[in-house]
């Protein structure tokens, strides 16, 4: 057994050091009539090519999204990681290290930490940033209860811009805590009256952009609504590559803002993991959730980085925490910033004008499709499209012919007939002109 | 002088904040320019540069390279940090998870695109179900403290469609700090449960605490004490006899795999981190995966998405209007995950349970608890365990042995870095005066073991015969000194800011 680095000798040795009979003397705590007297129904100990084969073979069956024309996104987009991400993320020093409780000996984890956060608080556009959650839902909801903390107000406004996850994430985890959560219907065009809804009672308003249908807004007037109700804008962004080219919501009056952070270093994996990224305004802290590294200075009054702030944290403030986290997304919050810091300024920029310019060309070849419509004026790298047939049959029939064309709306949302029509599709820097060749012919095809 | 400039000392350099590299004009991508394509969202465009820093591809990967050097990882030294089960990670796991079948396929491709990852995520619920005796699991929690909110969740859940509303849930105090957060964000009151004095949940001070608006008890098993609850079956009775469900905290999983089922000794609901037991890696704070098993009576509620079998093959149950629901009377408490959970980690954990099998599963818990045993023992001399063992897969001391020494947990914690190890769990559990928690796992040598008493026991050595106040300025030949937490938590700086420009000169 390959990780076990006992012998059988180790073990006699250490058993006679112990003064005990056998191992399983060690465990006569445990009750006799708990104790497994039978082999489990599992396999044995395997070889790693043997492992290796059984793992391959459930592999093989999947359609990867690189060996397919690909336009898949809904919260999680597909984008080139430059090949020294993942290659510095495997280092074992971050690979195999746990949070960075004993500082000295892991100022690599907080360092970065710390330049992760002034990334995200840059491209945000907000002053603070926290260490990373578990993704952009779980963000999402933490963010719902830390407004709820600051203003004492019950109720969240949940836009229907918002990811359908992140609404239902939120939803369940602030259902037993007194919170209201207020849900307007999914709005693919960007006509809901998010401001008449404010009142004395809503501590935050969640809205998406880009929203999930891929429209885009200026949010500056929503802000303004609710400073002048007192309660708080939390923002939310599902694709941070947006940021790069968008006014950052800081810029249009957030309180808070929660993204998710797989666009970035980590990639699809079928969804998870993923990265939660969160910040927020100075003034709000110590309501924050989750880890911060902070700067500061040794003994020999060098500079160097701790985690701080954990008066609001599960190991010390027990039930009053500000949330239960602990282990978040260390390893992602890397690939994150190790990505970011490869794109730099010019980069960053760059890539986001890219993904525009793709959706862009690709939204007006569909557009050319008879009975197609594009829904979204303005969009980014995604845009919703209204089919003349509903979209989950059709994304079928493309698949069958290897086009993974997108995301039907109804897969989120089966009790909106209006929206069955409803296809979402989005454009990365990775779809080539073939690709888009490829997608518009099997379109119109499939439609015909 | 020592003829190093700059504090640097061999390899271990010194290396700035990127934001303090900036090299404008370099490039770690190369990307094409595209022009015009913007023109249509006027008024939404960012205004002014973001103050992202640019660098060459050779200045990142060096800059990341030496802040990895500043790092104690498991790769390079023992990590015996109680509770935290620092195993080795298994490289042919990251290989699997790098399957591009694996690794490049999204959420939201169509079902039959991706039959593969739906029974790889089936498989490895099944490994867990079997491995723990429950009938039934969540797996889309992210971490631990994500699958005490689930597991919470479906009580809750349970206990509404019984039409009980009960309000307290009861904690050890020895409990890890997710345990009350959880409960609290699962909107109970926490109400904690002394220990007695062998470490174990005093009984009598738990029964005379359970009682009708008691909706559950949460217990980690073996304990934070390192200790099997040794009356586990009576508390187990206790709790449901006084309709309350048994939350166990799996975090210590890790001694028992393969030996005892946690369905045999009464747990309703347990969550497992697979970036414990089952050797993911923690990755310097995640990501981690907490799936929870279910017994029968909360099975019904376990969270969207669920994997389900059907005619057409594997198929994900994502709705809460699905027809598969109302078909088999299951009522999900919601959603806690985007997505279908920690899809990379279930690859992980799965490379590595095959790779072990039942027999090596359970030779990995016996050496676990040999290992800590054998601590145990070595040290028992020199320090002070807080209880007689045997113990389980991590071996408690408290302070005691430091008495008159002038040294403190913390400072035996920190001379260990010196001798290039890193420190054990410390000041955690909070039932003993300045804890020390070691838990070796079963993936070290015990040539590492010795070493690691030896060089243990020459510290407290030190601290008894009058180094004790010398010990306080430990570490030296980490990459800092100790550093000055009160300073930065009472003037937080969270993130670099460019310095104010220089006064022009007079
Ligand atoms: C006993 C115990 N319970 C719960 C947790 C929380 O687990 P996680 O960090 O995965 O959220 C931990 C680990 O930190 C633990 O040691």
């Amino acid at each position: 057994m390959r990780y076990l680095p006992l012998t059988e000798s180790d073990r006699g040795a250490m058993l006679a050091a112990i003064g005990a009979s056998s191992v399983d003397d060690l465990f006569r705590d445990v009750p006799a009539e708990a104790r497994l007297a039978r082999a489990l129904d599992l396999p044995n100990h395997a070889g790693e090519m043997e492992v290796e084969r059984r793992l391959s073979a459930l592999a093989a069956p999947n359609m990867t999204a690189g060996s397919v024309p690909f336009f898949l996104g809904a919260g999680v987009y597909r984008h080139h990681i430059p090949a020294a991400v993942d290659a510095l993320i495997q280092r074992g020093e971050f690979l195999t290290s746990y949070t960075p409780y004993q500082p000295e000996v892991s100022q690599g984890t907080l360092q970065y930490l710390f330049e992760f956060q002034t990334q995200v608080a840059l491209i945000t556009g907000m002053e603070v940033a926290n260490a990373s959650m578990y993704d952009g839902a779980t963000a999402c909801a933490e963010a719902a209860a830390m407004a709820c903390r600051i203003t004492r107000r019950p109720e969240v406004l949940l836009s229907g811009s918002l990811h359908p996850h992140y609404r239902a994430v939120t939803a369940t985890a602030l259902q037993h805590t007194g919170h209201r959560i207020e849900e307007l219907a999914p709005d693919p065009v960007g006509i809901e009256d998010l401001m008449g809804r404010i009142g004395g009672d809503t501590a935050c308003v969640v809205v998406q952009n880009p929203s999930f249908f891929g429209g885009l807004r200026d949010l500056a007037a929503l802000a303004a609504a609710c400073r002048a109700e007192g309660a708080l804008l939390v923002v939310a962004v599902a694709e941070p590559v947006s940021l790069g080219l968008l006014k950052s919501p800081g810029a249009m009056g957030a309180d808070i803002v929660i993204a998710e952070g797989q666009s970035l270093g980590v990639g699809l994996s079928f969804g998870g993991p993923g990265l939660g990224l969160f910040a927020t305004r100075e003034k709000y802290v110590r309501q924050m959730p989750g880890r911060l590294a902070g700067q500061t200075v040794d003994a020999d009054g060098r500079r160097g980085w701790v985690l701080t702030l954990s008066t609001r944290e599960q190991h010390i403030r027990r039930e009053k925490a500000t949330s239960n986290i602990c282990t978040n997304s260390g390893l992602c919050a890397l690939a994150f910033s190790i990505h970011m810091t490869l794109l730099g300024e010019q980069g960053f920029r760059r890539l986001a004008r890219i993904n525009h310019a793709a959706a862009a060309k690709l939204a007006a070849r569909l557009r050319a499709i008879p009975r197609v419509r594009v829904l979204a004026r303005r969009f980014f790298n995604e845009f919703a499209l209204l089919l003349p047939t509903a979209a989950a049959p059709v994304v079928e029939e493309l698949a069958a012919r290897r086009i993974l064309a997108g995301v039907p709306a109804s897969r989120f949302y089966p009790d909106f007939p209006e929206l069955a029509d409803v296809l979402l599709v989005a454009a990365t820097e990775t779809a080539t002109e073939s690709d888009m060749d490829a997608l518009a012919a099997g379109l119109a095809e499939v439609l015909k | 002088m020592t003829g190093y400039r700059d504090g640097h000392r061999g390899i271990l350099l010194e290396e700035p904040l990127i934001f303090e590299q900036d090299s404008p004009g370099c490039s770690g991508v190369d990307l094409p320019e595209v022009e015009g394509a913007e023109d249509t969202l006027d008024g939404l465009l960012r205004e002014g540069p973001i103050g992202l820093p640019d660098l060459a591809e050779p200045s990142v990967v060096r800059h990341y390279t030496r802040l990895s050097q500043k790092n104690f990882g498991i790769d390079s030294v023992f990590y015996p940090l109680g509770s935290c089960t620092m195993k080795h990670n298994p490289r042919l796991n990251e290989r699997m998870a790098r399957l591009p079948g694996f690794a490049d396929i999204h959420p939201f491709q169509p079902e039959t695109t991706v039959q593969g990852a739906l029974a790889l995520i089936d498989e490895c619920a099944r490994w867990l179900k079997t491995l723990t005796g429950m009938p039934a699991i969540a797996m889309s929690p992210a971490a631990g403290a994500h699958g005490e909110l689930c597991g919470l969740m479906t009580i809750r859940a349970a206990l509404d469609a019984r039409g009980e509303a009960r309000r307290r849930v009861l904690v050890p105090e020895s409990a890890h700090g997710t345990n009350p957060a959880s409960a609290a964000a699962c909107g109970y009151m926490v109400d904690s449960v002394p220990a007695n004095a062998r470490g174990r949940v005093d009984l009598a001070a738990l029964k005379a605490k359970l009682g009708p608006d008691v909706a559950a008890f949460m217990l980690t098993n073996p304990n934070t004490c390192g200790l099997f609850e040794d009356e586990i079956l009576e508390i187990a009775a206790a709790v449901h006899a006084a309709g309350a469900f048994f939350y166990c905290d799996g975090a210590n999983f890790n001694a028992i795999v393969g030996r005892v089922r946690i369905a045999d000794l009464g747990a309703d609901v347990m969550h497992i981190n697979l970036h414990k037991t089952f050797s993911t890696p923690h990755g310097g704070g995640g990501p981690g995966a907490g799936p929870t098993v279910l017994s029968h009576a909360l099975a019904p509620y376990a969270p969207l998405p669920l994997v389900i079998h059907d005619a057409g093959g594997l198929r994900l149950v994502e709705h809460p209007l699905d027809p598969a629901l109302r078909a088999t009377g299951a009522a999900p408490l919601g959603r806690l995950k985007g997505y279908h959970g920690q899809f990379g980690t279930f690859v992980r954990a799965l490379a590595y349970m095959m790779s072990h099998g039942a027999d090596g599963l359970l030779q990995a818990s016996s050496d676990a608890v040999l290992a800590a045993n054998y601590l145990l023992a070595e040290l028992s001399g020199d320090l002070t365990p807080s209880y007689p063992g045997p113990c389980m897969h991590e071996a408690l001391i408290d302070d005691r042995f430091l008495k008159d020494t002038g040294a403190t947990t913390l400072d035996i914690a920190k001379a260990l870095i010196d001798e290039g190890f890193h420190p054990m769990t410390m000041y955690f559990p909070l039932v003993v005066h300045g804890a020390l928690l070691i838990e070796p796992t079963e993936t070290e040598s015990k040539a590492t073991l010795d070493a690691f008493v030896a060089t243990l026991r020459d510290i407290v050595r030190r601290a008894k015969s009058g180094e004790g106040p010398a010990l306080r300025e430990a570490p030296h030949l980490a990459p800092r000194r100790r550093l000055d937490e009160t300073t930065a938590a009472r003037q937080p700086q969270l993130r670099w800011f460019p310095p104010a420009p220089a006064k022009a000169a007079e």
